[in-house]
């Protein structure tokens, strides 16, 4: 448990200001739409006037802002953005840190096995993910609540889209992790990363404008498409399985590859 | 009994050669050298016995059990300094030194203010504001406060200033006096020199001589100087002399074989003084690499 506790403590400055930039974005977002709720009507009608593949793209088809969840379903797109990237973040980082820092000489040479550091360093990434998540939950429902103005909405919905946050999270954080491990050398986890996010994110917009359904398989953006959830009241569940499905895959991966793994010198 | 076992250890990475059929054995209680220029393969060899990375063949045993099978076991009793200077960011120097702690079963505190004291470290102080020699001591450190069996050494004194140098040398005498084994990897051949017993040399991957410090210097080269108005340094070309030169009335050369045969020749000159020494490990060291 030292790992953990020592991956937790360089973490937790990262996590609050996390945590506090999405409580942030939530805050903006239902603040614009108390702004804008007594116009409610006349925003939907500017939006039905925009070209049908700009909503596609920004996966606003279908949503009525007029109401407080469908304008939540709105924000949750860009809450997912950056709970990808911090999750993508540390999933990146994760491993390859001790390399560029040169500390996995330090921690490799301690009397631990590797799949014991890759489990402490992959539980202190997820409880510092969870904190972020639980921050969101308690954001969201207070934010939704008395931004609702007496408007009634569906909880349950609500309740979805936030559960599915956990599942989101763990894809991106295991797959950062993955993809660490099969390059040789991460130089900038901000760019892989933001390539990671942007490129699954771009590929969900594209498949939505194209109604590609192919292309709706690899990204989680599809799987968790806030839209479908709030419409339907329910998961896409085979798309949620193929995110359950990444997460198994690159946590086995990244356990062969970390223990088999040459670890790199600075040179 | 041998606390390190090398058997034809060979790792390439892809294909480039980091080391090529390395064997060799260091004995309980042994101070090993290991000298070769950088890029010769020494990082390679230490890394394999930690298993930071793993052999292309061949195996390397420590305490008698396989480095990679028995790995997380036989680091109990490792202590190692990597070559390269590291840090976590914004951590003081105590924290990681407790944290570095904190992997052993037993109480290191006593220890790491002992360490921290000889080696004059502030542990109050943030890593990352340190000086290179500063952040190597605390590599130093790190490395014995759980009292090793075995202490690996990679270039430890590069950037210690010289009076620290003294200070970590006699400290690692202690820990050897104490029953630590060392190895020891440097390219500096004058700190080798000093410390220990047996040496390994190795170069391009490949070991070319292990040898004791004494039988290296003994059975070798003398090196000779001999002054004199007019001497002719032609006489002196006798077999088993290299490096004959003529400086300033001065004759020089390195002589390896029946040291009367020289002393017949030398009496029969008219000279104003001669000097015979052993030659310095580098003078050995540069006749390996010619």
């Amino acid at each position: 448990m030292n790992i953990y506790k020592h991956e937790f403590k360089m973490s937790i400055k990262s996590v609050v200001i996390w945590s506090i930039a999405v409580a942030m974005l939530i805050l903006v977002f239902m603040a614009i739409f108390s702004a804008i709720a007594p116009q409610a009507a006349l925003l939907n009608e500017a939006m039905a006037q925009m070209p049908p593949e700009l909503l596609m793209a920004f996966g606003m088809t279908g949503m009525d802002l007029a109401t407080v969840l469908g304008f939540y379903g709105l924000a949750f797109t860009f809450i997912q953005i950056c709970i990808a990237l911090q999750a993508a973040n540390y999933g990146f980082s994760l491993v390859s840190v001790e390399e560029t820092d040169m500390t996995a000489d330090f921690l490799l040479a301690k009397p631990i096995s590797r799949p014991r550091i890759l489990t402490d360093k992959l539980l202190s990434a997820i409880t510092g993910l969870t904190i972020t998540n639980l921050v969101v939950w308690i954001t969201s429902l207070v934010l939704v609540n008395v931004y609702a103005g007496g408007q009634p909405f569906d909880t349950r919905t609500l309740l979805l889209l936030l559960l599915s946050i956990a599942v989101f999270q763990l894809v991106f954080l295991t797959v950062g992790m993955l993809i660490s491990l099969l390059v040789k050398r991460v130089r900038n986890v901000i760019a892989f990363s933001m390539a990671l996010v942007f490129g699954m994110y771009v590929l969900s917009a594209f498949g939505s404008m194209l109604g590609d359904d192919k292309l709706d398989v690899i990204t989680p953006f599809k799987h968790f498409d806030p839209n479908y959830i709030i419409s339907h009241g329910a998961y896409d569940l085979p798309m949620v399985l193929i995110s359950v499905a990444f997460i198994l895959i690159s946590v086995v991966g990244s356990y062969r590859l970390y223990t088999r793994r040459n670890i790199q010198t600075a040179m | 009994m041998n606390v390190i076992e090398v058997n034809k250890l060979t790792k390439y990475y892809g294909k480039a050669k980091g080391i090529d059929g390395v064997s060799f054995a260091v004995d309980e209680g042994e101070i090993f050298g290991f000298i070769g220029p950088n890029g010769a393969g020494k990082s390679t060899t230490i890394r394999l016995f930690l298993s930071l990375i793993y052999p292309t063949s061949g195996e390397a045993k420590i305490f008698g059990k396989d480095c990679i099978k028995y790995g997380p076991e036989i680091r109990r009793d490792i202590g190692y300094l990597p070559s390269e200077v590291f840090y976590y960011e914004g951590m003081k120097v105590i924290d990681l030194l407790n944290y570095s702690a904190s992997f052993y079963d037993k109480d290191c505190s006593r220890r790491i203010a002992e360490l921290a004291d000889i080696m004059e470290l502030d542990l109050k102080r943030k890593i990352n504001d340190l000086s290179y020699g500063n952040k190597k001591k605390v590599g130093i450190v790190q490395g014995l406060l759980h009292q090793p069996k075995l202490i690996v050494l990679d270039e430890p004194t590069s950037g210690l200033d010289p009076l620290i140098q003294r200070k970590f040398f006699d400290l690692i005498r202690d820990e050897n006096a104490r029953g630590a084994t060392v190895f020891f990897s440097s390219h500096i051949l004058g700190e080798v020199q000093k410390m220990c017993n047996r040496v390994a040399i190795i170069k391009d991957g490949g070991i070319i001589n292990i040898q004791d410090i004494k039988t290296l210097q003994k059975d070798n080269y003398k090196r000779i100087v001999v002054e004199g108005a007019d001497l002719d340094e032609g006489r002196f070309n006798l077999d088993g002399v290299t490096n004959l030169e003529r400086e300033n009335g001065a004759i020089r050369f390195y002589y390896k074989g029946d040291i009367n045969k020289l002393m017949r020749l030398i009496s029969e000159s008219e000279v104003s003084d001669v000097t015979i020494e052993e030659p310095t490990l580098e003078e050995i060291f540069m006749h390996y690499y010619e």
